[in-house]
């Protein structure tokens, strides 16, 4: 159910800014990949517009062609929540629906899609909580609010309410940036786990998490403020962060710029 | 797991094989509203009940239904909810644009008819039936003068008593002075004006007025107090709760004494908010007519002196003048709204750009 | 009764609501009280040496200010109770020298010999055309708050809440003058029509004459409470948090179902408490109501027919000739009034915090 992402010369704006630039790579299924670089080089911009989320802000669009199984999802006839429901997404901070209990917060999606047995969506939360390794932390308040959870559940909570509707891609937009060290391990060795099922794409600022749980890693960055970013170089993950080609990533990843 | 998932494979929701969805030609929505126009037009002339409102009704729910069979049909359910939402929550606003319009329309018209020099020069002294004449300059002195008073008592009364609750304030006793705050928002003006009417103008007045009630310009400004009170203790309050906590601790490790840190820190802090909040509680005390009604006792003559005899005020004035028979009545209620229109938005105007430059607010 | 809509849409009804969670933590300031750094005085020989720190004065200006906030508190506590006693010590001999039922009589006659006066059709007429006007005005002004909110392109959404908000501050006259001079025709064509085809419902029946009736109260009442619903719930809707609007889509949702999971869950508080204060507003309301109502003192349903009355347009109505009796019997109503809207404003509170569990942790 792990599709292949390709995109082909993705530029998107903010209105008249441009904020990133004929990016093209291709992403293989069920690995996970990583999108390194600098603040403001337009990592989460290239996230965002890989399930059109990015044209949710006013004047902001994109341009290029973006395939997942050789649909065009910028097609004109495509309908964007199709998009959204077959490419799930994390985002930062962890946003459960505050006035929603957790299994309301699991099923969310699925009661857009319009399923409303309740033995199905009891199954499809256990499924989806089991999945995010929350099940056996939550199952005895499942009716209590999502925002009572502490940081991590909070984010597992949103992981698996992305991972309920069984989309064949997960984005993960810096999943771990608000949470503590062992949170952020939880999480970490879930997308081992959900690498099985899905293919996954995480943008994230720590470079250890990046070597630690990608397959492949792609490296973006800016010349200076306000130029568009720009793909650097994509490669193993081992290669990029034993060897990389360009001499801009190995400045990054030692840690001498950025 | 991966176990537990292949069981569950039959399991809604089925992912979308393609991303394509058929979509509602473009033409589709302006077509149907015309075909429901027609429609609409043939039912109400057809059957001989009614007119171009009708029309205009009809037609408009034989959009949404025709609106949503069409979606349903190509786009599906979800879609088709979508779109007729999204129509409905379009026509609540044109819905409502007309008669707020047309207030607006009415009072900028009607209202210039006698705007002129006389209008803001004279009073209503010696005004009868039959003269075109009178102005409101008595009931401007009236409101300025009720309001203004009211601001000073309510201002300070206020902001100390907001302080109290905020800075010192613990307890049941500071409980208490937040929830009758709270049920003073509720009393409605004309309570207010009943309030001051009993306990004012036929208890306390009477003693220096040789036992007559005082009606008078003072009367209303307490009334007005009752109301402003609130606002500006709960504006207060919301203001000081915003002044950040570090702000104040740097002056207490400093050795500043409290006192003087909240003085000198947190309310010029908070002033800002605070002023905003006043000037929308005496924006909205200008516009009150019941209580003035009930206890400042109307009068045509200018009257400078708040505290005896009558004074009108502008809402006063435009109610008076709403029941006047005199044709020329209406023409001087209409101006006069406008004025206290006028006076009331620039209040606000001003009280909104002061809030958009706060440092405090959001 | 709070205006400024930026202050969200607690104002009318008090209480904590979703936006105080939001606001500094209340905790902030209570530490901050507690500290002891505030009885010290910087000054005295003892500053920087290592003398004994000066002690702690006994009547000093953090004595007197802390006195002075202490007294303005206990001054409103003193209005509020005043409020009570002197409405009661007027309303009290009115009351006794009625010669009717107060609850249950039909007619307003406190200035005779024998004084006659009852507040159940004023109560009823109040209630009747304040809960008709709102029952029209809050999905209307719903709609108008998402339109702006959600629907209309950014700069559209601002310049028109603004315009909103001004009209949510335009003082009850105008509309009770727009209303009777200019909106009472249409309303009696609409009166007509109503009776000539749906006359067979009680609520449209009689045989005229049409147009000062409760119909018109409560349409111009819809129109005077539209912009102060309409204003605060815009304020609520715009406050729901990006992320979760976000989130809604992501799951892959259409705008309207991300209002629906997102938007309105989360401003539920809010538009409990605009709606409150809207029906507060009109259940006091006097003048636009004194204005277009025909006044009669009878219970009926029938909306259209001539007549109507409220217990605020009585007391202005019937104010000017009232002896003492009749100033007491009007100040018994008011009291009357005044224990309504308190039962609407604690019903409202009841209703915000019921699910607070839920609303407490939206941060």
């Amino acid at each position: 159910m792990a599709k292949r992402i390709e995109a082909e010369n993705v530029t998107a704006y903010y209105g008249g800014f441009k904020a990133i630039e004929n990016i093209s790579l291709t992403v293989e299924p069920k690995t996970v990949t990583a999108l390194i670089g600098p603040s403001g080089c337009g990592k989460s911009t290239f996230l965002r517009s890989i399930n059109r989320m990015h044209e949710v802000l006013p004047g902001a669009r994109v341009e290029g062609s973006l395939t997942i199984d050789d649909q065009d999802i910028y097609q004109r006839d495509v309908d964007v929540t199709a998009v959204r429901r077959m490419i799930g997404m994390v985002f930062q901070r962890p946003n459960p629906f505050p006035t929603m209990s957790i299994f309301d917060n699991v099923v969310a999606g699925l009661r857009l899609n319009g399923v409303r047995k309740k033995s199905i969506l009891e199954e499809a939360a256990e499924r989806a909580l089991r999945s995010a390794n929350l099940w056996d932390e939550v199952k005895d308040r499942l009716g209590k609010p999502g925002a009572g959870l502490s940081g991590g559940q909070q984010q597992r909570l949103c992981i698996a309410r992305t991972i309920a509707v069984e989309p064949q891609v997960v984005l993960m937009d810096e999943p771990c940036s608000a949470l503590d060290p062992i949170s952020t391990l939880a999480i970490e060795d879930l997308m081992f786990q959900l690498k099985d099922k899905f293919t996954i794409i995480i943008v994230t600022h720590n470079m250890q998490q990046a070597a630690r749980v990608s397959d492949r890693t792609a490296f973006f960055s800016i010349e200076k403020t306000g130029d568009p970013g720009r793909l650097i170089e994509y490669d193993n993950t081992q290669k990029i962060f034993s060897n990389p080609s360009v001499k801009k990533t190995e400045d990054y990843i030692t840690g001498r710029f950025g | 797991m991966s176990a537990t998932v292949t069981t569950h494979r039959q399991q809604p929701p089925a992912q979308p094989v393609t991303l394509r969805a058929k979509r509602l030609p473009r033409y589709v929505p302006p077509a149907l509203a015309l075909a429901a126009v027609v429609v609409a037009a043939a039912i109400v002339y057809g059957a001989g009940i009614g007119g171009p409102v009708l029309v205009v009704v009809v037609g408009a729910l034989l959009y949404l239904g025709g609106l949503f069979a069409a979606a349903n049909a190509v786009e599906g359910r979800r879609s088709a909810r979508d779109r007729t939402w999204s129509a409905l929550i379009h026509s609540a606003f044109v819905l409502a644009v007309l008669p707020l319009a047309s207030v607006v329309w009415t009072l900028l018209s009607k209202g210039a008819e006698r705007l002129d020099g006389n209008f803001f020069l004279t009073s209503m002294n010696n005004i009868g039936a039959r003269d075109p004449e009178g102005g409101a300059y008595h009931a401007i002195v009236g409101t300025l003068q009720q309001v203004g008073i009211a601001t000073l008592i309510t201002v300070p009364l206020g902001i100390l008593c907001a302080i109290y609750v905020v800075e010192y304030g613990r307890g049941k006793f500071a409980f208490a002075i937040r929830f009758f705050v709270d049920v003073m928002t509720g009393i409605p003006s004309i309570v207010a004006g009943l309030f001051v009417l009993a306990f004012w103008v036929l208890i306390v007045s009477p003693v220096f007025n040789d036992g007559r009630p005082g009606f008078s310009g003072f009367a209303a400004a307490l009334a007005l107090s009752v109301l402003m009170l609130p606002t500006v203790v709960r504006s207060t309050e919301e203001m000081l709760r915003l002044v950040p906590a570090p702000l104040r601790e740097g002056a207490y490790a400093l050795g500043v004494p409290k006192w003087k840190t909240i003085l000198r820190v947190v309310l010029p802090t908070a002033l800002p908010g605070i002023v905003t909040g006043v000037m929308l509680a005496i924006a909205r005390a200008a516009g009150e007519t019941a209580p003035v009604l009930l206890v400042a006792g109307g009068g045509a003559a200018i009257n400078f002196n708040p505290f005896e005899n009558n004074q009108s005020s502008l809402a006063l004035f435009v109610y008076q003048q709403a029941g006047d028979a005199s044709r020329y009545a209406p023409a001087r209620a209409w101006t006069a709204a406008l004025t206290l229109v006028a006076l009331v938005l620039i209040l606000t105007i001003a009280a909104k750009l002061l809030a958009r430059r706060n440092r405090l607010g959001r | 009764m709070g205006e400024s809509p930026h202050r969200s849409a607690n104002a009318g009804t008090g209480g904590t609501n979703v936006t105080e969670s939001r606001e500094w933590p209340a905790g902030a300031s209570a530490r901050v009280a507690e500290a002891p750094v505030s009885t010290r005085t910087p000054e005295g020989p003892g500053l920087g040496g290592g003398g004994a720190l000066p002690r702690a004065r006994a009547f000093g200006a953090e004595r007197a200010f802390r006195g002075l906030t202490l007294a303005a508190g206990t001054a409103v506590l003193v209005v509020i109770a005043a409020i009570a006693v002197f409405l009661v010590a007027k309303a009290l001999p009115a009351l006794r020298a009625n010669t009717e039922n107060f609850w249950t009589f039909e007619g307003w006659f406190p200035n005779d010999p024998e004084p006659k006066f009852g507040i159940g059709a004023l109560a009823f007429g109040t209630v009747l055309s304040s809960v008709i006007a709102l029952l029209l005005a809050v999905p209307v002004a719903l709609g108008i708050a998402l339109y702006l909110s959600h629907y209309a392109p950014r700069r559209v959404g601002t310049t028109l809440g603004f315009l909103i908000d001004l009209l949510a501050a335009v003082p009850s006259v105008v509309f009770g003058l727009w209303g009777r001079d200019y909106f009472s025709g249409p309303v009696a064509d609409l009166s007509a029509w109503l009776n000539r085809y749906f006359g067979w419902i009680p609520l449209f029946g009689g045989d005229g004459p049409f147009g000062a009736s409760i119909l018109l109260g409560a349409l111009v009442l819809a129109i005077m409470v539209l912009p102060i619903i309409t204003s605060l719930s815009r304020e609520v809707f715009l406050q729901t948090p990006t992320a979760n609007e976000e989130a809604a889509l992501a799951l892959g949702a259409t705008r309207w179902e991300m209002i629906r999971t997102a938007v309105l869950p989360y401003g539920r508080p809010g538009i409990v408490a605009a709606v409150m204060l809207g029906l507060g507003r009109a259940l006091g309301e006097t003048i636009a109501l004194a204005l277009t109502l025909g006044i009669t003192f009878g219970i009926s349903v029938n909306l259209i027919e001539n007549g109507g009355n409220t217990i605020a347009a009585n007391i202005a109505n019937a104010f000017g000739e009232a002896n003492d009796t009749g100033r007491g019997a009007l100040i018994a109503s008011g009291l009357v009034l005044f224990a309504i809207t308190l039962i609407v404003n604690i019903t409202a509170r009841a209703i915000i915090h019921r699910r607070r569990e839920f609303t407490e942790s939206a941060a």
